[in-house]
């Protein structure tokens, strides 16, 4: 195979890493670059980097079987740089100000390297290393706000529950070749026999590895404190791309490497699915800050999401990708409201938010389009995407677990309406005042709205996600 | 296979001391410490399982070495997270630890 093809193929990951290098090379050659040309020139890239994945189809598979390729991969990748895309975007105010602006770019960049090679690993070696790539220079991010005491405890609970968890997933990985002989998803496969306990025994330490990662309860403890520590660009980050991230590969390795055992753990997923919809609700409610708030939510989100992986029909995973796209533009717009209210005021609790409609009014409509869609309310995109996830659900006849989900989603309505209620209703003798807010952030913020007001009534973007072969 | 067995039965007892020790002790290096007790137990585990089971291929050997080189980089991060940490709380107890609640 030709060097071109093998970047024709490699494309996402070859130009992030250029973008590495180049921001290296930078802060060790000229001190003094001013801040908003680097700035526009990650961003810039961010964009050619979405820009090239639409050139031609590439698929095939390199170094052994290690690496692959295909339009449901691509379709991933591009997912999660629109996500990161945004949230640079999002925080480009904050990174003006920032010291090391520079830095968290090499990071930031490293650990979407890390998920992209995560993503299109055929191999579990491979799958490793991108899943360590993608989440040591990430605890570091969390600390990213040097001044913050919290900053630095989300990111020492993070990196140490982490460690925990890769631990687990690895002995699982361990016994796994111990009982197949092979670390390649299709070796295994082909080896995994029902019969064998110890399999089943990895793949249980497997699951509980994955969902640390995706933040599912019971494992979810780290994922709270972490989320109100880090600076709000990391925040949403986790929320979005390292959860997406971690969401795609372990739907592939179930489908892919524990298909035949479909059955064995679709139990376990119900029960983990049914625990993480309700725990995340109930202490969604009771947060009085919104950063911490929005953690419970995303929690309740991903159970909500796994409703879709465990159907293993098609249409549950196309109900997942659509789920997956709107969550992202939802939360992201979410997050960028509560960046700029904090970026100007400093105010990061639900009560600040009280009278916000009075003095911000275009700001408290964002908010409650992004609110409405992450609760499901008709018009937006949200109501679509749990509408689909539902009905994929329904039609592998997971009654139990639907009846489970649609109790939380009018629980979730509770919660999310709480802040609605305290933008446009609630009284407040002194609201925060009217600030100007920067014109990346409004951009990202008008582009959500856009995005979440007309995705659902786009048909071909299910149907093209329908079209897919998800390797089942 | 015998002697697997053996090795098998030090190696699942390493982990699981190893969790045992994340989950009570407080200090945040020793939970460190006890998160790379499972790391080992791992590579032992890739090591047996290659050495005795399948030695034509050397699958098991190049992860354990991955294994070491990454847990060397992440106890580097964690270890300047949690001198970080120390500069802010003057502790590194976890019970001490404790802005962020519920």
């Amino acid at each position: 195979m030709s060097l071109l093809n093998y970047i024709s193929m490699m494309r996402f990951e070859a130009l992030a890493l250029g973008v590495v290098i180049m921001l290296l090379l930078v802060k060790v050659f000229s001190e003094k670059m001013n801040a908003s040309v680097v700035l526009g020139f990650v961003n810039l890239s961010l964009v050619a980097l979405l820009g090239i994945s639409f050139v031609g189809h590439p698929h095939g598979t390199a170094f052994g079987g290690m690496f692959r390729i295909d339009s449901t991969l691509m379709l991933e990748k591009q997912i999660i740089t629109l996500a990161l895309l945004l949230i640079s975007l999002q925080a480009n105010s904050w990174l003006k100000k920032h010291s090391s602006y520079l830095e968290f770019y090499v990071l930031i960049l490293s650990v979407i390297i890390g998920m992209y090679f995560m993503i299109s690993s055929g191999n579990f070696l491979m799958f490793y290393l991108g899943l360590e790539m993608a989440t040591i220079p990430l605890a570091s991010l969390a600390a990213f706000d040097f001044d913050r005491i919290k900053s630095a405890e989300g990111a020492g609970k993070m990196i140490l529950s982490s460690a925990f968890s890769s631990a687990i997933l690895l002995f699982g990985l361990s016994i796994l070749y111990g009982t197949t002989g092979s670390l390649d998803f299709n070796r295994v496969a082909e080896n995994f026999s029902l019969t064998s306990h110890l399999e089943l025994l990895a793949l249980a330490f497997l699951l509980a590895g994955f969902a640390f990662k995706i933040s599912v309860v019971p494992f979810h403890l780290w994922t709270a404190d972490t989320y109100e520590g880090s600076p709000i660009a990391v925040t949403s980050f986790l929320s979005v791309v390292s959860k997406g991230a971690a969401l795609f590969i372990f739907m592939t390795a179930l489908y892919q490497v524990f298909g035949a055992a479909h059955e064995k753990w679709m139990n376990a997923l119900v029960l983990l699915s049914a625990l993480t919809m309700t725990i995340g609700n109930l202490f969604a409610m009771r947060q009085s800050n919104i950063k911490r708030f929005l953690a419970f939510s995303s929690i309740s989100q991903a159970g909500y999401l796994l409703i879709g992986v465990i159907t293993g029909s098609s249409l549950g995973m196309a109900s997942v990708f659509y789920f997956m796209i709107i969550y992202i533009f939802s939360n992201i717009g979410a997050f960028t409201v509560v960046s700029v209210v904090s970026e100007n005021t400093g105010k990061e609790n639900i009560d600040d938010y009280k009278g916000l409609y009075k003095t911000n009014p275009m700001l408290s409509l964002a908010l409650m389009v992004f609110l409405f869609s992450l609760a499901g309310i008709p018009p937006t995109a949200g109501f679509f995407g749990k509408l689909f996830l539902m009905t994929s659900g329904a039609s592998a006849g997971l009654i139990a677990l639907l009846i489970i989900a649609s109790l939380n989603m009018v629980i979730s309505l509770y919660y999310y309406l709480r802040i609605v209620k305290a933008m446009f209703v609630d009284k407040n003798e002194s609201p925060l005042e009217d600030f100007a807010k920067d014109n990346y952030s409004k951009f990202v913020l008008i582009f959500c709205v856009i995005v979440i007001l007309t995705l659902g009534f786009c048909n071909y973007i299910f149907g093209y996600l329908q079209s897919l072969s998800f390797g089942l | 296979m015998s002697e697997m067995k053996f090795i098998l039965l030090i190696s699942f007892a390493l982990f699981f001391i190893g969790v045992y020790g994340f989950l009570t002790r407080r200090n945040m290096i020793t939970m460190l410490m006890a998160v790379e007790l499972m790391l080992n137990a791992v590579n032992i585990n890739f090591i047996v399982f290659n050495k005795f089971l399948y030695a034509e291929k050397m699958d098991g050997l190049f992860f354990t070495i991955f294994i070491i080189t990454i847990a060397a980089a992440e106890a580097a991060v964690a270890i300047a997270i949690i001198i970080n940490l120390y500069r802010k709380f003057n502790s590194i107890n976890e019970n001490e630890i404790d802005t962020l609640k519920w």
